[in-house]
């Protein structure tokens, strides 16, 4: 058989035209975030259970813990606290499922509070510059070098889980860890589900820390996690869901 | 060519008020510069009440540079002839106002030098990316209009044809900034006493009240400095324009009212009782919010009987009784009310720091100075004439 010069080119032509095709139609077709996959797509989340926290007992290890893997600034002016996890009074943590009879009951009780990594982040809605965002694990970042200091994200988290940095936070580091960056002021920061341990493959800080195994963490979409496991077994509320938010922070009570 | 030769001559009290104005600025500067390097924590702002002084003037100038449109649309849609005179003094405001406004949201900034990150990464979700596009497009708008027709008037020729376009596009444009302005507040779930689709008419209708009293007294005292004359008619359109305005603002704040204290449901009451009687033993604002609501309806009964507001001392007075109910109400009890409780209950006192105050002051003493060179150029021209 005897391929002229013409056809030749004809058909080196056409092949290289369809690879190329071929190339951008699958391009297309993959362009978009991969549909998430039962058993690759996590979305972290915790339970907190109410009955083990004694947080009361003057416990106050988790907050330790991420005080000091985060460099977290001690700033004693009420006004301008740095909080990412913290305690707060249970009947100020569910202000809409209280009755006189549970306050009377549960006086005095105080809860660890965080940021409850939203499903529907308005934080990350308002936003103008995405320097929060919402990971594909359910972990809303933030970018220190990015947040202009708007502090729109603070107006519209409805659970007061961010802190502004007012002032140089550095001077009120007690113990520095080097490998965790310090901010500047003028910047957002809040909890950040300690990714950059999630990152090696361990909990959170405060998980590990807590003595009382309080704190639960695990895939909210594996049915065999841990943290789903105690969500079907006992019963549970988040902070606020009517919101439309979708906490990943659970609290047995 | 911008014709500014015209704002370097004047007389002696002129340059006196424009050394003034430069001192406050320089103070205001002096103090940025400080809050620069310290950080916000110069201010009263704190964890649970992060927004104060600098977002609510923003908010209440938002309003005075919107209410431009209440002289556009008269002058350009219904012919009005009376507002012949100070339509580019309403334009001219917005330009200072809006200037202003994007100054207070700087100032505000914990890291303003990265400002420019808005535009490098649009974030098309985010009510303040929309802000900025409607407060800059308003801002080109009203420069390009108002320089466009201030040339043509100095040069005795008809306006060209095409800034019809830009002028009809102001009027729905000078509606878009305060509705966009007001969105940034009343989409947040989790602040119930901005959650309220009222917000935005609401906002529109405090501001025609306060926009309008700020350009009577402007023109009144451009007739008693200069001999520029805005005429009696045109100055009693807009007290009319702000009798209208003021019983609407009022009314809507009635209406807020209603539904939160009949429907009781604790969490939206918490806001208005924080502002009006005070909550958990702090009621420092409450004083504040009843100045307001006194000197609003004061204004409000010298506005709308027509023989108090036709005089010549009852109106001027009613136009600064409604600026400062209005600045209270919006400047102030708006964005705090809207923090105080925070998400966790707490009442937490904000007051602005005097450090805040003359920042604040040195931004209203930038608006001052446009305003001024503004008008003076304007008066020039038509001095000339």
């Amino acid at each position: 058989m005897k391929i002229t010069r013409k056809e030749f080119l004809r058909i080196t032509g056409l092949s290289v035209a369809g690879a190329g095709a071929a190339k951008l139609v699958r391009a297309i077709g993959v362009a978009g975030p991969a549909p998430p996959s039962s058993v690759s797509a996590k979305r972290w989340g915790m339970v907190i259970d109410f009955q083990r926290c004694r947080p009361g007992d003057d416990c106050d290890d988790c907050i330790k813990a991420c005080r000091l893997a985060h460099n977290i600034p001690e700033i004693p002016e009420r006004a301008h606290e740095v909080k990412w996890v913290w305690k707060e009074r249970y009947e100020k943590v569910f202000p809409f499922q209280q009755s006189d009879y549970t306050r009377r009951a549960y006086q005095g009780h105080v809860l660890p509070v965080l940021c409850n990594q939203c499903a529907q982040p308005a934080c990350v809605r308002v936003c103008p510059t995405a320097a929060t965002w919402k990971r594909e694990d359910g972990v809303v970042m933030m970018d220190w070098h990015r947040c202009i200091g708007c502090r729109y994200c603070m107006a519209a988290c409805p659970y007061g889980s961010r802190s502004f940095d007012w002032e140089d936070p550095r001077p009120y580091i007690k113990h520095l860890t080097a490998d965790f960056p310090t901010r500047t002021k003028g910047v957002v920061e809040k909890c950040n589900f300690c990714e950059e341990r999630l990152a090696n493959g361990r909990a959170p800080a405060c998980v590990e820390a807590c003595r009382q195994k309080a704190i639960v963490f695990g895939d909210l979409n594996d049915e065999q996690s841990p943290v789903r496991q105690l969500l079907r077994a006992r019963f549970s509320i988040q902070r606020q869901p009517e919101l439309g938010t979708g906490p990943s922070i659970f609290y047995l009570v | 060519m911008l014709m500014f030769e015209k704002a370097m001559v004047g007389s002696r009290r002129y340059w006196e008020w424009i050394v003034f104005l430069l001192a406050l600025i320089a103070l205001g500067g002096a103090f940025y510069l400080r809050q620069l390097s310290y950080g916000l924590a110069i201010t009263g702002l704190s964890r649970d009440v992060s927004w104060g002084l600098y977002i609510a003037q923003f908010t209440f100038f938002v309003g005075v540079a919107a209410s431009a449109v209440m002289v556009v649309l008269p002058y350009y849609l219904h012919d009005v002839r009376q507002f012949h005179s100070i339509t580019i003094l309403g334009e001219l405001l917005a330009v200072s106002s809006v200037t202003m406004c994007m100054l207070f949201i700087l100032v505000d900034m914990g890291q303003p030098m990265r400002v420019l990150n808005v535009l490098r990464y649009p974030t098309l979700h985010s009510i303040m990316f929309w802000d900025m596009v409607s407060l800059g497009g308003y801002l080109l708008l009203n420069a390009v209009i108002a320089y466009t027709m201030l040339r043509s008037e100095r040069e005795e020729v008809a306006p060209p044809s095409w800034i019809k376009v830009l002028v009809l596009l102001s009027i729905p444009w000078a509606v878009s900034i305060h509705t966009v302005t007001a969105f940034l507040y009343s989409g947040l779930p989790g602040r119930t006493f901005w959650l309220t689709a009222i917000l935005a008419p609401r906002f529109l209708a405090s501001a025609f009240a306060s926009g309008p009293s700020l350009l009577i007294l402007l023109c009144l005292l451009l007739r008693r400095l200069t001999r520029f004359d805005a005429g009696q008619e045109a100055i009693q359109k807009l007290g009319v324009i702000v009798a209208y305005a003021m019983s609407v603002s009022i009314f809507f704040v009635l209406l807020e009212m209603f539904t939160v204290f009949y429907s009781h449901i604790p969490e939206d009451l918490e806001h208005f009782r924080y502002l009006y009687v005070g909550l958990d033993g702090d009621r420092h604002l409450a004083a504040w919010m009843w100045v307001s609501v006194i000197t609003g309806v004061a204004a409000l009964v010298i506005l709308l009987v027509p023989r108090l507001r036709k005089n010549a001392v009852l109106l001027p007075l009613a136009a600064v009784l409604v600026i400062a109910s209005l600045w209270i109400e919006k400047g102030m009890g708006l964005i705090v009310g809207g923090f105080v409780p925070a998400p966790f209950g707490d009442v937490t006192r904000y007051s602005p720091t005097l450090p805040e105050w003359l920042i604040v002051l040195g931004v209203w003493a930038i608006g001052a100075l446009m305003i001024t060179v503004f008008y003076k150029i304007t008066v020039s021209v038509r001095e000339a004439k």
